[in-house]
């Protein structure tokens, strides 16, 4: 007799963990994984180029060849047999371990670089030591932890990447989007900033730039230092301080218009590249409760005002007081700021103002306040600008943002609480770019007549953790501010139902109940109402 | 006031139900025996491969009822009295109602096969069935091998469902090739093509003759009655077809055939009561569709309009252009109108049959032989906008126009690979076959 425990709880069982190519992938992978832990122990490498080499190719061939075993002989189409049932991707042990592995490595990397080797003074030891050849090699320095980051960072999203494509073989769109990810990866935001780093001398110097992150995200865009660099270095730095600014003001608005923020959020983005990718098993994970979507609104949009609060405060911090010198003065800047957003809001208000929920009117006019206030008491008051000195709110913004929320929290976390705890309640730019997506973009998630089942895949799928089937079941289009266009619930609907597409403006979001099948008489009733 | 009491919370009773509440203050009450809260049916088999959890195929957060004062009640409803318009629980309770809708849905239908009774015998419908069928088929050391009887929707799902835990599977199959009661013969063959590509064996023009059981009750084998044949099994899925779920109506006075019969506007023959959804039968079949739609579109249209009727506005059940959908394995289908299969074609249809050499994709329009009257589509692998073809059917557009206009109706993501042009020539170089 069979002595199986059951509880009402329907839980089932996977028909088998790994095959065995799975085994000895997973065997060469780790082994990679293990000799980079050696080196973090201080183990010293003989030829750290050849052990780097075997470390960074065993995983890499470890994950790829895992995902041919996972996927290769199996049809193409949806794979998402057992995902409740395994461990690593159910909350499991395997996920609490990984999780509590990776905000670790988060926390070592934020706050203690030297358990990893860096040295300020002297040669590198341990795992940056390791990773030195290769920095040399590259930028011409040695490496940083940011450097050894950046290099796993990429491998993750380029192995990850093959893994994802091969999973999604039937979807072009995912497919491309996939490759998209991985070349701005790997040449934007890993190879250009290195090479850029080689033309750096005594007389000419540009800060790291990855040219792809772009403010708010990258949030010390415009502190002194990086400005002082660009400035100093000439046209070329010039240019790229233009650009800076052209992209949030100009490059961006234009491409989301047109194409929805998925533009950015899963086709370029850095932090969307390893969600896509190395995140990809814990999409289902996000929380797609009304209450977490309230919340999500609320926590996101006032990160965004603290990173205008704080960029403000420090672009402030060194710009002159003296306008025959330099046009743009302290002044100038505070009263453009104010001028700006009083503009932006008052735009929305009047054009858009229908289209916001009650909480987001409220919202709006509360922080336009808060902000018109402290710069008014700027005036007033006099020296203490925003209650706090520049210096302290960036460096609490670069903590709890910029390392324990994106890092610590946004990765760490994955196994978690999903792979985009990050861009759905912290990224400042997802925020504006959802804004825009909400209220003046041609992107939408088309629902297809009558033909939805409500049978919760695309919202179970949703990484952002949008509740698609509430709007697919009534029949109305969905127009999502926190959407990144990542087209799983499209791929994972089994009935056709949902289509991201551009598309004209009128009747991007049907209200309506339109349900096609009924006579039209009836639709007329049930949209009377 | 007005008390609306709605015996069973699926698609038809919850859509009457919040349509109701909608356009009125009436004090409503769902009423189920199976669930405390609606879920999605169509979704059940996700749960058993793991792609989500029970708390996924519920459609909506469980405190959307009561912020919609939308009552619920778990319990099993033995029997109606409409003279005092009460009805009777199975737990000796009872509730009274001022209008009744019964959206009782369906239950496996059975042909009175031999050992029907045995343990590791089941059909797909309910939750029940769901958690037996955990019980039946937890993997392939319990249930090493299953034998499906039936070729049709709630068939192939169960071999879905049963091939993610690597069981093996057996189909039995009537016609000659997959679900020809409702697709032409070439799609059905494409289908079993595809079906036994994911490791089913799949038995055509086979019926079961009895089920064996072993000492202890429990299923070990079938009978093949064309062969006489045994194969032993550890669970036996009957997957043929569904039937209004009414025996609780014995006795009440409501009138009953196949399923509850009602008029155009849902009322059966008692005032006050009505029927929507699966267990409803229309006196008088509406243009091609059969008396009994057990369908989930169906039954939520019939909600709506039970909705309206019950509020004051009556009308009358008015089903637009037939669609429907489904997904074999990886092979999604929908359809628009009507593309007969062989045994309730017309002598004027036509049909245009098309493949991708993939086999994965294919497609069949039918049309009116002399008026190219564009008729109907059933499309597999690609999909189709529903406003679109709903929209030309209703322009009663010709075959040449839909062809022309293929492209305008195609609703794949973006960047996949078109095949209107291939389709079109293909179109102009066949002749016209019946």
């Amino acid at each position: 007799m069979n002595t199986i425990q059951r509880n009402m709880s329907l839980t089932g069982e996977p028909p088998k963990t790994i095959n065995t190519q799975q085994k000895i992938a997973t065997f060469i992978g780790v082994t990679g994984l293990f000799i980079l832990l050696l080196a973090s122990l201080n183990i010293d490498f003989p030829s750290k180029t050849l052990w780097l080499s075997i470390a960074l190719g065993a995983m890499s061939v470890g994950i790829i060849w895992f995902s041919f075993a996972a996927y290769a002989s199996k049809h193409a189409g949806i794979k998402n047999d057992g995902v409740w049932f395994k461990s690593i991707s159910s909350r499991g042990y395997l996920a609490w371990v990984t999780g509590l592995a990776f905000t670790g490595f988060y926390i070592v990397l934020y706050f203690y670089p030297q358990y990893l080797g860096l040295t300020q003074e002297g040669d590198n030891t341990g795992l940056i030591a390791l990773f030195d050849p290769l920095s040399y090699l590259l930028s011409g320095n040695p490496a940083s932890q940011w450097f050894v980051y950046g290099t796993l960072y990429t491998i993750a999203i380029l192995a990850f990447g093959v893994k994802f494509m091969l999973k999604y073989r039937h979807n072009r769109y995912e497919r491309l989007r996939t490759l998209s990810v991985m070349f701005f990866q790997a040449s934007f935001a890993f190879l250009i900033p290195e090479f850029m780093a080689r033309l750096n001398s005594d007389s000419f110097s540009l800060p790291y730039y990855d040219l792809k992150n772009i403010w708010p995200l990258n949030y010390y865009n415009f502190e002194q230092y990086r400005v002082d660099s660009f400035i100093s270095a000439g046209d070329i730095g010039l240019v790229l301080l233009l650009f800076g600014i052209a992209s949030i003001f100009i490059i961006t608005p234009i491409l989301t218009y047109k194409y929805g923020k998925r533009w950015y959020c899963s086709w370029v983005c850095g932090c969307g590249g390893l969600a896509e990718t190395a995140g990809d098993p814990f999409r289902h994970l996000s929380d797609k409760r009304l209450i977490a979507w309230k919340i999500e609104r609320w926590v996101v949009h006032s990160v965004l005002v603290f990173v205008v609060v704080m960029t403000t405060a420090v672009v402030h911090s060194y710009l002159g007081e003296d306008a025959s010198k330099y046009w743009l003065t302290k002044d100038v800047f505070l009263i453009g700021v104010g001028v700006f957003l009083t503009l932006l809001f008052l735009g929305i208000w009047f054009f858009k103002r229908e289209e916001l929920e009650k909480d987001a009117r409220y919202g709006a006019i509360g922080y336009l306040a808060i902000i018109l206030i402290l710069i008014g008491m700027h005036f007033t008051a006099g020296k203490t600008l925003f209650l706090f000195d520049a210096e302290t709110l960036r460096s609490s913004y670069g903590f709890l943002i910029g390392a324990i929320f994106s890092g610590v929290i946004g990765t760490g976390f994955y196994p978690i609480f999903g792979n985009r705890v990050w861009c759905r309640f912290g990224c400042p730019m997802a925020a504006i770019l959802g804004l825009q997506q909400r209220l003046f973009s041609r992107f939408r998630i088309t629902t297809n007549g009558g033909q939805c089942i409500s049978c919760g895949n695309c919202s179970t799928y949703c990484e952002m953790g949008i509740d698609v089937k509430a709007y697919a079941q009534k029949g109305e289009n969905i127009v999502r501010a926190s959407c990144v266009g990542c087209g799983i619930c499209s791929a994972v609907c089994p009935r056709g139902v949902l289509k991201l597409e551009n598309g004209p403006l009128e009747n991007r979001i049907q209200g309506n109940e339109i349900l096609l099948g009924n006579d039209v008489d009836l639709m007329k009733y049930v949209n009377q109402n | 006031m007005e008390h609306i009491v709605i015996i069973g919370n699926g698609i038809a009773g919850v859509t009457a139900a919040r349509h109701i509440r909608k356009l009125s203050d009436k004090k409503i009450t769902i009423i189920s025996a199976e669930t405390d809260y609606f879920f999605s049916r169509t979704a059940l088999m996700y749960v058993y491969m793991g792609h989500m959890r029970w708390e996924n195929i519920k459609p909506y957060e469980d405190w959307f009822w009561e912020k919609n004062r939308l009552e619920l009640l778990t319990g099993y409803v033995k029997s109606i009295d409409p003279k005092k318009s009460t009805l009777h629980f199975a737990d000796g309770g009872h509730m009274s109602y001022d209008q009744l809708i019964i959206a009782s849905g369906s239950t496996t239908n059975t042909f009175g096969w031999k050992g029907l009774e045995l343990e590791g015998v089941q059909g797909l419908v309910t939750k029940g069935d769901l958690e037996m069928l955990e019980k039946n088929a937890p993997n392939k050391k319990i249930c090493p091998h299953a034998v499906i009887v039936g070729g049709g929707l709630i068939g192939v799902e169960l071999a879905e469902m049963l091939r993610t835990r690597e069981i093996e599977v057996t189909m039995l199959v009537r016609e000659k090739a997959f679900w020809t009661s409702a697709l032409p013969l070439a799609e059905g063959e494409l289908l079993s093509q595809h079906i036994q590509s994911h490791g089913v064996t799949i038995l055509h023009e086979t019926n079961l003759d009895t089920i064996l059981g072993d000492a202890n009750g429990k299923v070990q084998g079938v009978v093949i009655k064309e062969t006489q044949e045994e194969l032993a099994c550890n669970l036996v899925g009957i997957t043929t077809g569904v039937k209004p779920n009414i025996a609780f109506l014995d006795g009440s006075g409501i009138e009953t055939d196949k399923g509850i019969l009602v008029n155009r506007k849902l009322e059966t023959n008692i005032p006050n009561i009505y029927a929507i959804g699966d267990c409803a039968q229309q006196r008088e079949p509406i243009g091609n569709r059969a008396a009994v739609e057990a369908v989930w579109y169906t039954g939520r249209m019939m909600g709506e309009v039970v909705a309206q009727t019950i509020c004051g506005r009556e009308t009358t059940y008015n089903p637009g252009h037939w669609f429907n959908s489904a997904k074999f394995f990886d092979i999604e289908f929908q359809t628009y109108g009507w593309v007969q299969p062989k045994s309730r074609r017309k002598d004027y249809e036509a049909q245009f049959h098309w493949k991708h050499k993939d086999h994965t994709k294919f497609m069949t329009l039918a049309y009116h032989k002399e008026q190219r009257t564009f008729l109907g589509i059933n499309t597999f692998g690609i999909r189709m906008k529903h406003e679109v073809f709903d929209r030309w059917l209703t322009e009663e557009r010709s075959i040449d126009f839909v062809i022309e206009h293929l492209k305008e109706a195609n609703f794949d993501p973006e960047f996949y690979i078109h095949h209107e042009e291939e389709i079109r020539n293909a179109f102009n170089n066949t002749p016209v076959t019946a």
